[in-house]
């Protein structure tokens, strides 16, 4: 992607001399794109080129050397009821985790950006804590929590003589998982806001106050407006995220009950590794791929800043 | 931005980083054949004090105990000739280990498995030929059957029982007393199970009848394919290829258990019970009846409100059986070492051995003349799971992780309808897809 920047636009008179400066200063961009170009390489493109192999091929896991079967891999893909229920699963969820992470995290980035009071670093530091706690870690230890015969969330709710089964029903798996999700990242999101809430310049909201803006106008007007690319940001990493989530689901959920909280990635892995079938899974690596490149160049169109375009 | 990376490179691209250790060693013939294989037992290791040999060995973490403590006398017996190093991987990830390993023909000298995908192993060439081998003990028939068979493949014996499981039905003479029951006479049919859990149900305060591990493949085979096997039924064809869960033996028996479902004998927490805390509410003393395998009966303490008894799996009309299972240990087809390798399996087949290191230890020996041993004399529950292996079964299929282990396969949803849902007669359906993910290539 850096390397793209590399050639100056001739504009300058072609003499010899500028010519061969112009040589050396591009022989001297790829000089120092090459690191970050070969591990791209490395640990992108060759393994992507890889995976779109497979994908042509019956590739078992063990025994007998892969065939070329093109394109019964993708084929199949509608076939499988359960990566096509998943990908409904998956965008459900996505869109419930984007809506809930980017407005707590833009709350609590508010909150903490207006309040003088003594303490709110300590506050900062308590909302971003979780997300120095790996994921699947997380999981554990809501899976653990939640566990109605081991967790003490349902002795507590018994007191109050609630009874929720956390785990067993299709929609509160959904929602454990959400409030899990967002315990772990509404942080790190918060800590990303701020950076952008900082970055607006006082004097505007001075502007606003005198034009006689209340608090509510300001952030309409000047907030969300200022702070656009970093929703933006904030927005293609959660639903990113979103549409690949895997740990979350398979260690709390497993994707129960009765597969319904089995997302994409899920059905990914188990066709490689319960059912040792890689040269499917390649396909619908590929095939989620596409989608989550197509999707985020939407994303990005719709939300560029209209000074950007050029 | 380098999260999105990772997740891209970790969730979808993952595949390929697997494509990249595939391709480097793909080429070749997967399942090299077993040369070493031919070699006589006479001729083994005896001749001549040779090099020090040393073997690698990998087991699941969940006979990690056993095979930690057999590698340790092993090699302090064999002190510098044979030195086995033990790789304990932990159980979700040894299907995959072991995958990766076979692609690229770095398998260790020792590899043990679930006893369930020993059919798979050995029809993949994973194993050296063993049947010779194993031929040759003065105790061969003695070795568990049910392991031995799912090791044998077309004839060709490939492994060795290394640790034994069995499933049996443990109950609370606590709550067998409270709820007026005799606790030293267990129930004979799983009607009188059903009879009984809703007797210590009616208990109320918190007890409950039975506590089933209701969303566990590999838990519920374990532990309801007995009772389908008692009533002289079976689960699927002799090669493993087609279900028979749609016979009048399943649906009745998985209609004893809906029952138990629907009139509350059974603890509503079964419904979601994944295997992780299937002991806990047995041990907290709140359930009457818990399916379970031998392990339990060595790690759940008995209190107050609970003093354990084990009866067999009971059929439908008396019978009883188990489902043995544990893992099961060869040689595998690239070891250079096959014949330090059986030294070392021979060694632990040992009748000294078995007594000395696994029934002392309260472990199940995996010989059938060593069941009645002074050590189990001690606990007539012991004796009782090491007396259940002679008829006990372990079913046989190629396929048998990916359609009743895994937790999107089909059988879990088949018990689950069956017992949770709309009951026994969405068994023919849901057979269907079973016998489809048997097939399934």
């Amino acid at each position: 992607m850096t390397t793209a920047v590399a050639t100056p636009r001739a504009t300058i008179g072609s003499s010899d001399a500028s010519r061969k400066r112009r040589r050396r200063t591009s022989l001297r961009a790829w000089l120092y794109a090459a690191p970050a170009t070969a591990v791209l390489i490395l640990l992108f493109v060759i393994p992507l080129g890889l995976a779109v192999w497979m994908s042509l091929h019956d590739w078992p896991l063990l025994g007998d050397a892969p065939t070329l079967n093109f394109p019964a891999n993708y084929a199949e893909i509608p076939d499988e009821r359960l990566f096509t229920a998943a990908v409904g699963f998956t965008v459900k969820y996505t869109a419930i985790i984007a809506v809930v992470l980017l407005t707590l995290s833009l709350g609590l980035a508010l909150l903490i950006q207006e309040s003088k009071r003594r303490g709110t670093g300590v506050l900062r530091t308590v909302f971003f804590l979780p997300v120095v706690t790996g994921l699947t870690t997380a999981a554990l230890l809501f899976l653990g929590l939640l566990s109605p015969s081991a967790g003490p969330v349902d002795d507590i709710l018994a007191w109050f003589g609630i009874s929720v089964d956390f785990l067993g029903d299709p929609t509160w798996a959904l929602i454990s998982t959400v409030v899990m999700m967002t315990w772990r990242f509404a942080g790190f999101y918060m800590i990303i806001l701020l950076a952008g809430l900082q970055a607006i310049p006082t004097e505007l909201y001075e502007a606003a106050a005198i034009d006689g803006a209340n608090k509510w106008r300001a952030l309409r007007s000047v907030t969300i407006p200022l702070l656009r690319s970093t929703l933006a940001l904030c927005t293609v990493l959660i639903v990113t995220g979103g549409l690949v989530a895997f740990e979350q689901f398979y260690v709390l959920t497993r994707g129960g009950p009765d597969n319904s909280t089995v997302t994409m990635v899920m059905t990914i892995f188990r066709q490689a590794f319960s059912q040792f079938n890689l040269g499917m899974a390649a396909a619908m690596s590929v095939v989620v791929l596409l989608g989550l490149v197509l999707l985020n160049m939407l994303q990005l169109r719709l939300m560029r800043d209209k000074d950007e375009v050029a | 931005m380098t999260m999105v990376h990772r997740r891209l490179l970790s969730g979808v691209v993952g595949a390929g980083i697997l494509a990249l250790a595939l391709a480097g060693c793909s080429g070749g013939d997967a399942a090299p054949t077993a040369d070493d294989g031919t070699a006589t037992p006479e001729t083994t290791a005896e001749a001549e004090p040779a090099e020090p040999v040393t073997l690698t060995m990998w087991t699941r973490s969940v006979t990690a105990a056993q095979s930690e403590a057999l590698v340790a006398a092993f090699n302090d017996e064999h002190d510098g000739e044979i030195t086995v190093e033990l790789t304990v991987v932990p159980f979700q990830e040894y299907l995959q280990k072991v995958s990766a390993a076979a692609s690229g023909d770095n398998l260790p000298d020792l590899l043990a498995a679930n006893v369930i995908d020993g059919p798979n192993y050995a029809e993949l060439g994973l194993w050296t030929d063993l049947t010779d081998r194993i031929a040759g003990l003065d105790y061969a028939d003695a070795l568990a059957p049910a392991h031995i068979a799912a090791a044998t493949t077309d004839g060709v014996t490939y492994a060795v029982p290394h640790v034994l499981d069995a499933s049996a039905l443990y109950y609370n003479k606590v709550l067998f007393e409270q709820a007026g029951l005799d606790p030293e006479s267990p129930p004979t049919t799983l009607a009188e199970v059903a009879e009984d859990a809703a007797a210590i149900a009616a208990l109320g305060n918190g007890i409950g009848g039975l506590y089933l591990p209701g969303d566990c493949g590999g838990c519920l085979a374990f532990t309801v394919f007995p009772s389908i096997w008692a009533a002289g039924g079976t689960v699927m064809n002799e090669d493993g290829t087609e279900a028979t869960l749609d016979s009048p033996e399943a649906a009745e028996v998985l209609g004893i258990y809906n029952q138990m479902w629907n009139d509350g004998s059974m603890i509503p927490e079964s419904r979601n019970e994944n295997g992780a805390t299937q002991n806990a509410a047995f041990e907290a003393g709140t359930a009457g009846f818990a399916l379970l395998g031998s392990k339990a009966l060595g790690t759940i303490a008995e209190n107050d409100k609970l003093e354990i008894g084990v009866a067999p799996i009971p059929g439908l009309d008396g019978g009883s059986s188990t489902f043995v299972g544990g893992d099961v240990i060869g040689i595998s087809s690239s070891s250079e070492y096959a014949d330090a390798a059986w030294t070392f399996l021979e060694w632990t087949l040992d009748e000294q051995v078995q007594l000395d290191i696994y029934a002392s230890a309260g472990f199940m020996p995996v010989r059938t003349d060593l069941a009645e041993n002074e050590f189990a004399a001690q606990d007539p529950r012991v004796m009782l799971f090491n007396t259940l292996v002679e008829d006990g079964q372990t079913p046989y299929s190629a396929r048998f992780f990916q359609t009743f282990n895994d937790p999107q396969g089909p059988f879990l949803a088949l018990v689950r309808e069956a017992v949770f849902g709309s009951g026994p007669d969405s068994l023919p359906a849901s057979n269907t897809l079973v016998t489809e993910s048997l097939q399934d290539s």
